[in-house]
């Protein structure tokens, strides 16, 4: 069987779950202050330990884990909602100006990394976890295009779909009966990945500031209330800095797991 | 020599990769000062408070140049920025080339330094992890890839800040002397934060280098190399490296605007006056010129190394040129 798969769906389940409990319970309410308890240590009765405000970390990573998930899914379902669609459109008029215009407006996009479109976008709106949502999801968009676009291109070329053009269907329908479904497998396994990097770039633009705002939480920025008390209390880094770690590395092995399992020839290519 | 057929090809080439990059430069500046000028409120007003003079709120509003139309503001912004000008800050009223400039003299060094310790610690990893694939020695080190590309950078700088800089006091745990403390100081002080800015992307670039190399073994020309009796080793140094340098010079370059961008986040985490504290505080601030030229600085860098990557590239394997 699939180590790398395993073990990451394990990872990842547990963050998932973590999120879906934390909307029926948590140990401790994540907003509830309790300053004699402050900045206690991981183990006793918060067993993550609590915060400057005696907030339990544990409740606050469980809440925290839904801002990760909504906007990493959210920000991956722009991607693909707006990039798949191009890449399709780019492939069946492969060689002509609308495959150019879609390419160069690629490579335009790619020019703007998330946390400058961010900070584009925080002059002028002001911060807040949408803004987080609609930088990295921008920023997505050309990474589905242009995988789309490539393994499109080579389906096209392929008999079954001549033989649909034979058949007297249009480059629509063949792109959305025929191809897409032949593309499906490697856009899940791009959506794995690019949902991990959206956790990580989602907990960068909170903490700096640029994404998620109190009350909300984030592990973005319970890491930004830690860096002045890490000297003091250390365990208000590390626990939020494992989280992000962990789940990232769950999603990336799965989707590791998830090529081997979906495309057995890559096996044997990649070795 | 000189009038080759290659030649021509070379400089027909050149021209239009030249061409393209006017063209998105010209649309990313247009898409830029566009968002920008969506933005809520005057900034003349908001210089001068709520209880100006329509008279000296007009005068500042011609001084700033805001008083002619959108076209030929954005064509004074662009022909300013040709020329280096930036215009002038709104809250500083200075030069915003100037303050860009000391600002960059801290991020374009940290970027580099990040840059060079990448490369540094990816390249033997990815070579050794070539070489020994399959092996225990692989697995480590791809495992340990695995482990460097999941954690953030800003974390991994909290974490070496506790270690280095408070627990065992080898670098200070924030804030940058300058450069007229000498060079070494310098980069005493910059070797933390490019610590943390380098190991996820050297982590990247591992990976990419162990892919290119075992792609590269696979090619005859690897075979007809073996076959001449060189050993696995001498195979892969003499002619496996120079073919798998070709994708490995396309994700450095990539890494460059990365590496600029992350110092951004990285610069917070160490109380480091780059660009990303100029930009935050422009925000903060509503300077929006300020973070419009930030912006259009830092998309015009990712726009002309991705040019010099193409141009290395075309130099280096003569097909593209022929391609193009």
């Amino acid at each position: 069987m699939n180590r790398n798969l395993i073990l990451g769906a394990l990872l990842t389940s547990v963050f998932l779950l973590s999120a879906l409990v934390s909307f029926v319970w948590t140990p401790f309410s994540h907003t509830a202050m309790d300053i004699p308890n402050k900045l206690q240590g991981v183990g006793g009765a918060h067993l993550l330990g609590t915060d400057h405000f005696g907030r339990d970390i544990l409740s606050m990573i469980m809440v925290g884990a839904r801002t990760s998930i909504a906007v990493a899914l959210v920000a991956v379902g722009i991607g693909m909602g707006l990039g798949v669609p191009l890449g399709l459109w780019a492939a069946a008029k492969r060689g002509s100006l609308v495959d150019e215009i879609i390419m160069r407006g690629n490579d335009l996009v790619f020019a703007f990394p998330s946390l400058v479109i961010a900070i584009l976008i925080t002059a002028i709106f002001g911060a807040s976890a949408i803004n987080a949502i609609i930088a990295i999801g921008i920023f997505n968009i050309p990474v589905f295009a242009r995988i789309t676009r490539g393994a499109a291109l080579s389906l096209w070329e392929r008999e079954f779909i001549l033989a649909a053009r034979v058949a007297g269907k249009s480059a629509a329908r063949i792109s959305v009966e025929h191809i897409l479904p032949n593309v499906t497998n490697l856009l899940i396994v791009q959506g794995t990945i690019q949902f991990s990097l959206g956790i990580l770039a989602e907990a960068g633009l909170s903490y700096v500031g640029l994404g998620a705002q109190p009350p909300t939480p984030s592990w973005g920025r319970m890491l930004a209330d830690a860096q002045t008390m890490v000297s003091i209390a250390p365990h208000m880094a590390l626990v939020p800095g494992f989280a992000i770690i962990l789940t990232v590395l769950g999603l990336n092995l799965m989707g590791d797991g998830l090529r081997d399992a979906l495309d057995p020839r890559l096996r044997v290519t990649r070795k | 020599m000189i009038c080759t057929p290659t030649f021509g090809l070379m400089i027909r080439y050149l021209l239009k990769r030249l061409l393209s990059l006017c063209i998105s430069l010209a649309v990313a500046s247009l898409v830029i000062f566009t968002v920008i000028e969506i933005a809520p409120g005057d900034p003349a007003s908001f210089m001068l408070g709520m209880n100006a003079q329509p008279e000296t709120l007009a005068a500042l509003r011609s001084e700033l140049g805001l008083d002619v139309s959108k076209p030929a503001r954005y064509l004074a912004w662009v022909g300013g920025l040709l020329q280096g000008d930036f215009g002038t800050s709104y809250t500083y009223r200075t030069p915003v080339s100037d303050m860009i400039a000391a600002r960059l003299w801290v991020s374009m060094p940290l970027a580099l330094y990040a840059l060079g310790l990448s490369t540094l610690i990816a390249f033997p990893a990815g070579i050794y992890a070539a070489a020994r694939r399959g092996k225990a020695g692989d697995v480590g080190v791809m495992g340990a890839t695995q482990l460097g590309v999941a954690v953030p950078n800003f974390w991994f700088a909290m974490i070496l800040v506790l270690i280095f800089a408070i627990n065992l006091r080898w670098f200070a745990a924030g804030g940058f002397v300058g450069w007229e403390q000498g060079v070494l100081t310098g980069l005493h002080a910059l070797t933390l934060p490019a610590i943390a800015l380098a190991l996820p992307q050297a982590a990247i670039l591992a990976r990419v280098m162990r892919s290119a190399l075992l792609d590269v073994l696979g090619e005859d020309y690897m075979r007809t190399a073996r076959a001449k009796g060189l050993t696995e080793r001498q195979a892969l140094w003499r002619h496996g490296l120079r073919n798998a340098l070709i994708p490995v010079l396309t994700i450095i370059g990539l890494q460059f605007s990365f590496l600029l961008a992350g110092s951004i986040i990285i610069e917070q985490v160490f109380y480091l006056p780059g660009l990303g504290r100029l930009v935050f505080q422009s925000i903060s601030a509503r300077d929006l010129i300020v973070v419009e030229s930030v912006v259009m600085l830092l998309v015009f860098s990712v726009i002309l190394v991705n040019f010099l990557v193409d141009l290395a590239y075309a130099a280096v394997d003569p097909r593209l040129r022929a391609r193009a």
